[in-house]
């Protein structure tokens, strides 16, 4: 071999330094420089980010976004559809590339995304009838250490959801499903009387869906994420019964085992088959119950506000859900055109089966309370009561280690208090 | 341009002549590889070296203010963290047993696509079918397939009378771990297939006429002849399957999302999970680093072990 052309090792080594100097002088170790945002000339294209499951549907939200159209013929929007389970991932991922402008965040994310410089701060963009104008459960889920990083977009919370028929053939009353200790009664005489084999359907799977249900039934039992101090207590009090009492429920037989697979689409699809009888789920549910094309139970579920535990408590699990401007968007004020007008009253009115307005004069106007009653009926008591999930910086990576000890729980490999316990072990090192 | 032989180079400083036409070729040779050396450095090379690079500093966002250096403090915690060697136990079973069902299935297949029937590439046909959907699409498919109320896996067990009620396959996480698998066998099993295939029909039929003269049976010949000439097509396969099957991460993503109580979590979902949806873009790195490490291991001993004279690979 000619000894001019270099050998393999040569050519190997070569590569690698050449990447390694290419790599080295970059302006930064990840090779990348945060994307700066700009307010842009209000007008041009936006790309935006959007749920594809619960809350305000897809065709719900293409008719905002056509509306909009309508009424800004110089902005033209693409909206992009994701599972909530891709959402964050998306978000994250997407915010280096700068790829969208306006984003759909939930209410577990501001402290994380705004720590990180992900979500643009609002504070100085929103009006100040503002404060007055929106509900007051409402305007604090896209704030973040006294700022605001979004507009709250698509209140939620989880109501109870019980089949009508069901009950009756049961003999149960509808008014014993006050309490959580009455819902289990229902079930069991439901059971026995061979009404139906699984009564229960939850949405229990490893996602924030099953922190969902978790929050819901903690506060039930009277117990908290964080002490005074920031610390987890979710392994003392209500947090251990809430979570010995969804185990209980399996062994006894009352709710479906397969619910540590379920996500809400198939608690949704479960109730719709009429192969359970009562469930939690987001407000967009009794619509879909109500559609022939895909439910064999029209006009026979009812909803009512979620039941209280041994306490007398009934919180229900914040899942409202903010619009917010990428940090990195170049086009911030066309972004805030596209947000005010779909999170306007005038737009959320029209769906409000689908997700609950965020104002307080929608809950008055007789024409959207009645597209809605019975909705409107639990929400005007749920939604002054509701539970917080912690807000802070890592909720992410600390929801995950407690999803993985609470399905370790209720798949019968660890007592409730042993799950907690390692729980809060695990999650504490990550909340610094 | 008429072909003249170069006369042989036997020092280093040989005549000119050959030299200038070697350099205009050497120039050509050099442009026309450009466009390949870009995508290895760039798409490859550069990633990596980048990605060995963050696994040594703190980097907590995507879009980071500060990266403190923070030297093998990334690569000690993984080394200390108990989840990570549970997920590393089940990447290994899980690429053991997988790869383990494709060959054998795989090499049953191959020999019955090579037997001599009529209609043959019908059934080659219909075989690929499965290797052709995008494993995506599998993931999903496989989801409906084993789901706990209305699957079809359920019902066609239930009517056969071979379970008494509807199982919630994905439900516990040592089964939906072998479901997982299932789910990757009955896609990648025709590959291996094929691949087994060819390998077969490159061995002369004289061989086999010959043993069967000297009265080997079918299990003697398959042992003595059709594996030790099949070494370099197992040997293919194996180190693909294994490092796919190390690297399984979308039909993870789709069919369990690392549930029930990370059971199904792969090493890959995991390091996904610590990068991209926890921001912790250097432990993720290291990560990253160790499956790249655990993945030349596997092949080193499978070289290792496959080597023969005659017939290895390399």
């Amino acid at each position: 071999m000619n000894s001019l052309s270099p050998t393999r090792r040569q050519v190997l080594v070569g590569g690698l330094a050449a990447g390694t100097a290419l790599a080295l002088p970059a302006c930064s170790v990840t090779g990348t420089k945060a994307k700066k945002g700009g307010k842009g000339s209000g007008t041009g294209t936006l790309q935006a980010l959007f749920m594809q499951q619960a809350g305000y549907s897809t065709k719900d939200v293409t008719a905002m976004v056509n509306a909009f159209h309508s009424a800004n013929a110089d902005i033209k929007v693409t909206p992009t559809f994701v599972t909530y389970e891709a959402l964050h991932d998306k978000i994250v991922s997407a915010a280096v590339a700068g790829t969208y402008d306006v984003v759909l965040i939930d209410v577990i994310w501001p402290a994380e995304f705004a720590s990180k410089s992900i979500i643009a701060d609002i504070t100085s963009r929103y009006p100040a009838n503002w404060t007055s104008t929106m509900l007051g459960g409402a305007l604090a889920t896209a704030e973040y250490q006294d700022k605001q990083y979004g507009v709250p977009w698509g209140m939620d919370t989880k109501f109870f959801y019980y089949n009508k028929t069901m009950l009756t053939k049961a003999g149960v009353d509808a008014a014993s499903l006050d309490t959580w200790e009455g819902v289990l009664a229902a079930a069991k005489a439901m059971k026995s009387k061979g009404v139906i084999k699984y009564p229960l359907a939850w949405s229990w799977s490893q996602a924030e869906a099953l922190m969902c249900d978790y929050t819901q039934l903690l506060g039930a039992f009277g117990g908290t994420f964080l002490d005074g101090s920031g610390k987890l207590t979710i392994n003392q009090g209500g947090g251990v019964e809430a979570l010995k009492w969804m185990r209980q429920t399996i062994v006894d037989g009352l709710t479906n085992p397969a619910s540590t697979t379920f996500l809400e689409a198939e608690v949704e699809k479960t109730l719709n088959n009429g192969q359970a009888a009562m469930g939690i789920n987001w407000t967009y549910y009794l619509g879909t119950s109500n559609d022939s094309s895909g439910s064999k139970v029209v006009g026979q579920m009812a909803v009512q506000q979620t039941p209280s535990g041994p306490g007398g408590k009934r919180p229900g699990c914040n899942g409202a859900m903010a619009l917010s401007i990428a940090q990195g968007s170049k086009n911030q004020d066309a972004a805030w055109k596209l947000i005010d007008f779909i999170s306007s009253e005038q737009q959320l009115d029209q769906y409000a089966k689908d997700a609950l307005p965020i104002w307080k004069k929608s809950y008055a106007t007789s024409s959207v309370v009645q597209s809605a009653p019975a909705t409107f009926a639990a929400a005007g008591k749920q939604l002054d009561d509701l539970i917080l999930r912690p807000q802070i910086a890592n909720y992410n990576g600390i929801s995950q280690v407690i999803q993985v000890e609470l399905q370790k729980a209720l798949l019968g490999k660890k007592s409730a208090q042993a799950a907690l316990d390692d729980a809060v072990k695990t999650a504490t090192p990550l909340m610094a | 341009m008429t072909a003249t032989l170069a006369p042989p180079v036997t020092s280093s400083d040989a005549p000119p002549r050959p030299r200038r036409r070697r350099g205009r070729q050497g120039r050509l040779a050099a442009v026309l590889l450009l466009p390949a050396a870009v995508v290895v450095f760039g798409v490859v090379l550069y990633p990596v070296v980048r990605t060995g690079i963050v696994s040594f500093f703190e980097v907590n966002s995507a879009t980071p203010v500060t990266t403190p250096f923070v030297g093998l403090r990334n690569y000690h915690d993984i080394v200390n963290n108990h989840e990570f060697w549970a997920t590393l136990e089940r990447t290994l079973y899980f690429t053991i047993v997988s790869t383990g069902l494709e060959l054998s299935l795989g090499m049953g297949l191959a020999l019955l696509l090579n037997a001599p029937l009529r209609a043959r590439w019908v059934f080659r046909a219909i075989v690929i079918l499965p290797w052709a959907l995008p494993t995506v699409v599998n993931g999903a498919m496989w989801r409906g397939v084993l789901n706990a109320q209305y699957g079809s896996l359920n019902a066609a067990l239930t009517q056969l009378h071979i379970i008494g009620s509807y199982h919630s396959w994905l439900g516990s996480p040592w089964g939906a771990l072998n479901m997982v698998i299932l789910a990757d066998v009955w896609k990648t099993t025709p590959l291996v297939a094929f691949f087994l295939l060819t390998g077969l029909q490159s061995i002369p039929a004289e061989i086999y006429e010959s043993a069967r003269v000297d009265g080997a049976g079918v299990v003697r010949m398959f042992r003595s002849i059709t594996v030790p000439l099949l070494i370099p097509s197992i040997s293919i396969v194996l180190i693909l399957r294994t490092i796919d099957a190390f690297k399984v991460f979308d039909l993870v993503y789709v069919l369990t999302r690392g549930g029930p109580a990370n059971g199904t979590q792969t090493i890959a979902y995991f390091t996904y999970v610590q990068a991209f949806s926890d921001q912790r873009f250097g432990y993720g790195s290291a990560l990253a680093d160790v499956i790249v490490a655990c993945i030349l291991v596997l092949s080193a001993v499978y070289l290792r072990a496959l080597r023969r004279t005659e017939m290895s690979l390399l």
